[in-house]
């Protein structure tokens, strides 16, 4: 076959340009156009490879743009910082350390990528190749080992040896629930041959998780490769990858893979000369966050509403069109070629007991480092906040991180030295999802945050079954009661109670996870319940109908801004004197507060 | 839901010979109503009852069904949207860092609740789920364009931009 490579082409240096979602929407699509400007003004485009590849993790400080052979990691640049780089830095071999990432200087030197602190700790598999290829070249992707895997496994391996081997290494999906992946495959292999359907759910619905989308972003290949070989498993030779559609860059990425893959002969008929074929194409969601689910999600494939439906019959006998299906996460797939490549021994030194390999976390919420982390199962929340995350902003302090979105819980401070795995955090009341990562600090109100997370259950629960379509409705109505300061004592027994027959009654994991996020709030911090309801206040000052705006009589100077700036003139008050708000009036916008030049209003 | 700006279905020949298109491509492909009604919706911006019409005689699908979709999913609006399409995220960490302050704003500048529409056609808002660039949350998006790192007194300066 006839090809250019271009994209191999020997630089003296390469400039890696993120182009992840987060750095797209902070400006670094811009700036690929100024590096091309400006290497050509300064005459040595031809000596230096840029490169726009997938997410970094770092996502806080995008857009990011690293320069290697140095590895210098430079943050936040704008586009007038382009000139700079390529004039100081690319032609003088000047690196420009006022652009730096604070972390990556060590007094005179760089520090290199694997010792700042963000990177240290962490183990990329999954997001092995996110942030070094270009996710829109095949050669970059096969450059590092891509499709090697899925050759071996055509031509030196039967079958039940691919399952034996991802059995061996306990690969659990990534996805949630984290059922052995190989038990799923074998499920589907022993059934009658015919036709069988490879699924890939890139349905990431948990508000705050974006850790599937940065791998199909960063190294969409890895998935590709990893379906065929699960398609070669269980003897199927179709795909389909159900995708949200509110990730364009991702489909734009995957659509150019599989049509790059199909030009090399790594997807169609006759797959490395054997018998082997395999086709893949993609199914767009269109925002059901229940579509997360694998019965539902198999629905929505089929073009109807995506509801569930019981099993058994599960999947895996009786799938997308009736047909025997797998269906696994992105995540749960990147890992595959590396465990075929490397052995299940290797995989199995990593990790817990029962949690083997890593696990890739969206860290959100109140961080410093906001982004993408990849870290060995085990590590503890405390090493995720404090050394990778970067502690949280503003001196304030840890309060929780909730985990597994929608369906999970959060993990309040005396548990922060818990190792994350499957296992501990279904213990703590909280579970791995798929690996949202949420900080909360002292500011947050852990009602408020069941009560988000509910209305989001409330908004996607399908209506198919009783217990989630009423009963998260007439949960999330106590909850606003006591937000609203109208609880009592008698509701958050009802609470609890009806919390414990929507779990165990629902049809569906949706449902059944759903009074997660306020059981695990009420027991670990049912003295905030407490508060709303018998003092009729909100320790964290965020539920608006339990403020108090209070003017401190000592710090005002009777200036009058803030009665000139309220809304509802609830202010009042002579000119040099203390003024003060008419409770009854105040609507709690909060603007008295911000406008205060002394300070002297605060929220109670 | 009310409908602030219920105008009248005005499709274009054009835009239908566009749907026809799609329904032949799609025709006896099995499972593809929801390929189409995307298109669809990328071809008129929303999908009144007179498109969803169109759809079900076009691929043989009983509108009752299409109905069920379209209704059930989103991403799918029966309602037209503004020239200009204010989102704001309300993803979990977008809302942890007061996405709900910074949607209650735009309400108030705007006048109009979440999926609604300015009388004038100009900006509907939409209330999101987490579009992924949690590394700026708060984030509002106008159109293409991406805000990040938001305070409530942003709005106004942001809105400010979209007068034509």
């Amino acid at each position: 076959m006839e090809r250019e490579v271009i994209t191999m082409k020997l630089a003296r240096s390469h400039v890696l340009v993120c182009g992840g979602t987060g750095c797209t929407s902070s400006g670094s699509e811009k700036l690929l156009p100024e590096f091309d400007i400006q290497l050509e003004k300064a005459g040595i485009k031809n000596e230096v490879s840029v490169v726009k590849t997938g997410c970094f993790g770092l996502c806080a400080l995008g857009p990011i743009v690293i320069v290697y052979p140095e590895g210098a990691f430079y943050s936040m640049v704008k586009i007038e910082d382009v000139k700079t780089i390529v004039t100081e830095h690319l032609l003088k071999g000047r690196i420009v350390k006022e652009l730096l990432y604070d972390d990556s200087i060590d007094g005179a030197a760089i520090k290199p990528l694997k010792d700042v602190d963000f990177y240290k700790k962490q183990l990329r598999i999954a997001l092995k190749n996110c942030g070094v290829i270009d996710p829109e070249e095949i050669d970059e992707y096969i450059a590092f080992d891509g499709y090697k895997a899925l050759g071996r496994v055509l031509t030196e391996m039967e079958p039940k040896q691919v399952i034996d081997i991802i059995k061996q290494s306990k690969l659990r999906g990534r996805g949630g629930a984290g059922f052995p992946t190989a038990i799923k495959w074998e499920f589907a292999a022993n059934q009658p041959e015919g036709k069988k359907y490879v699924c890939c759910n890139a349905d990431e619905g948990d508000p705050g998780a974006f850790m599937d989308r940065s791998v199909l972003e960063g190294d969409p290949h890895s998935v590709i490769e990893a379906m065929a070989i699960a398609a070669y498993a269980i003897g199927s030779d179709e795909g389909y990858i159900y995708i949200r559609a509110e990730y364009p860059i991702a489909v734009r990425r995957l659509n150019i893979a599989i049509e790059q893959a199909k030009k090399y002969g790594l997807l169609g008929k006759n797959i490395f000369g054997t018998d082997f074929s395999f086709d893949l194409s993609l199914r767009l969601g269109a925002g059901a966050f229940v579509c997360g689910e694998e019965t539902a999600l198999i629905t929505s494939i089929e073009g109807k509403r995506g509801e569930p439906r019981p099993r058994p019959p599960f999947p895996a006998v009786e799938g997308l069109w009736g047909k025997p299906t797998i269906l696994n996460n992105v995540e749960t797939y990147a890992n595959i070629p590396q465990i075929i490549l490397n052995g299940a021994e290797w995989f199995l030194g990593i990790g817990t007991e029962k949690s083997k390999g890593t696990k890739v976390f969206a860290l959100g919420g109140k961080i410093n480092n906001t982004g993408l982390v990849e870290v060995p199962m085990g590590t503890t929340l405390r090493e995720i906040v404090e050394e990778i995350g970067g502690g949280i902003p503003n001196g304030k302090k840890f309060k929780a991180a909730q985990t597994g979105g929608p369906s999970g819980g959060c993990i309040p401070t005396e548990l922060i030295d818990t190792p994350i795995d499957y296992d501990s955090l279904i213990e703590i009341g909280a579970m791995m999802g798929s690996g949202g990562l949420i900080v909360m600090d002292e500011d947050s109100c852990m009602v408020d945050i069941a009560k988000f997370f509910l209305k989001f259950t409330v908004d996607e629960s399908c209506g198919k079954c009783v217990p989630c379509r009423i009963g998260t409705k007439r949960m999330l109505e106590i909850l606003e009661k006591i937000t609203s300061g109208k609880g009592t004592v008698e509701d958050i027994e009802n609470l609890k109670k009806l919390a414990g027959s929507v779990k165990s009654s629902s049809l569906c994991g949706l449902g059944q996870t759903a009074p997660n996020p306020v059981l695990s709030t009420l027991k670990y911090f049912e003295d905030e319940y407490m508060a709303h309801v018998i003092e009729k206040r909100c320790p964290a000052g965020v539920c608006k109908d339990l403020l108090r705006y209070i003017i401190d009589k000592e710090k005002c100077k009777g200036c009058g801004i803030c009665a000139k700036h309220c809304p509802v003139t609830a202010i009042s008050g002579e000119l040099k004197k203390p003024y003060e708000i008419d409770q009854q009036m105040c609507i709690k916008c909060g603007v008295c507060e911000i406008k205060c030049p002394f300070k002297a209003i605060s929220r109670k | 839901m009310s409908a602030t700006c219920s105008i009248p279905f005005n499709g274009t020949p054009e835009q239908e010979k566009k749907l026809n298109t799609v329904i032949e491509k799609y025709k006896d492909v099995s499972g593809s109503l929801i390929s189409v009604l995307h298109e669809a919706q990328e071809i008129y911006g929303y999908l009144p009852i007179e498109v969803q019409k169109m759809v079900s005689e076009g691929i043989n699908v009983p509108l009752a069904e299409i109905y069920g979709v379209v209704s059930f999913y989103s991403q799918f609006t029966i309602k037209p949207k503004g020239k200009y399409k204010v989102a704001v995220c309300l993803g979990t960490a977008c809302y942890v860092k007061g996405a709900g302050e910074i949607i209650d704003r735009i309400k108030t500048r705007l006048g109009i609740e979440e999926g609604d529409c300015s009388a004038d056609g100009k900006f509907s808002l939409d209330a999101t789920r987490c579009i992924g660039a949690c590394g700026l949350a708060p984030v509002v998006t106008v159109n293409d364009d991406v805000y990040g790192r938001l305070v409530p007194d942003d709005i106004d300066g942001i809105l400010d931009k979209y007068t034509d």
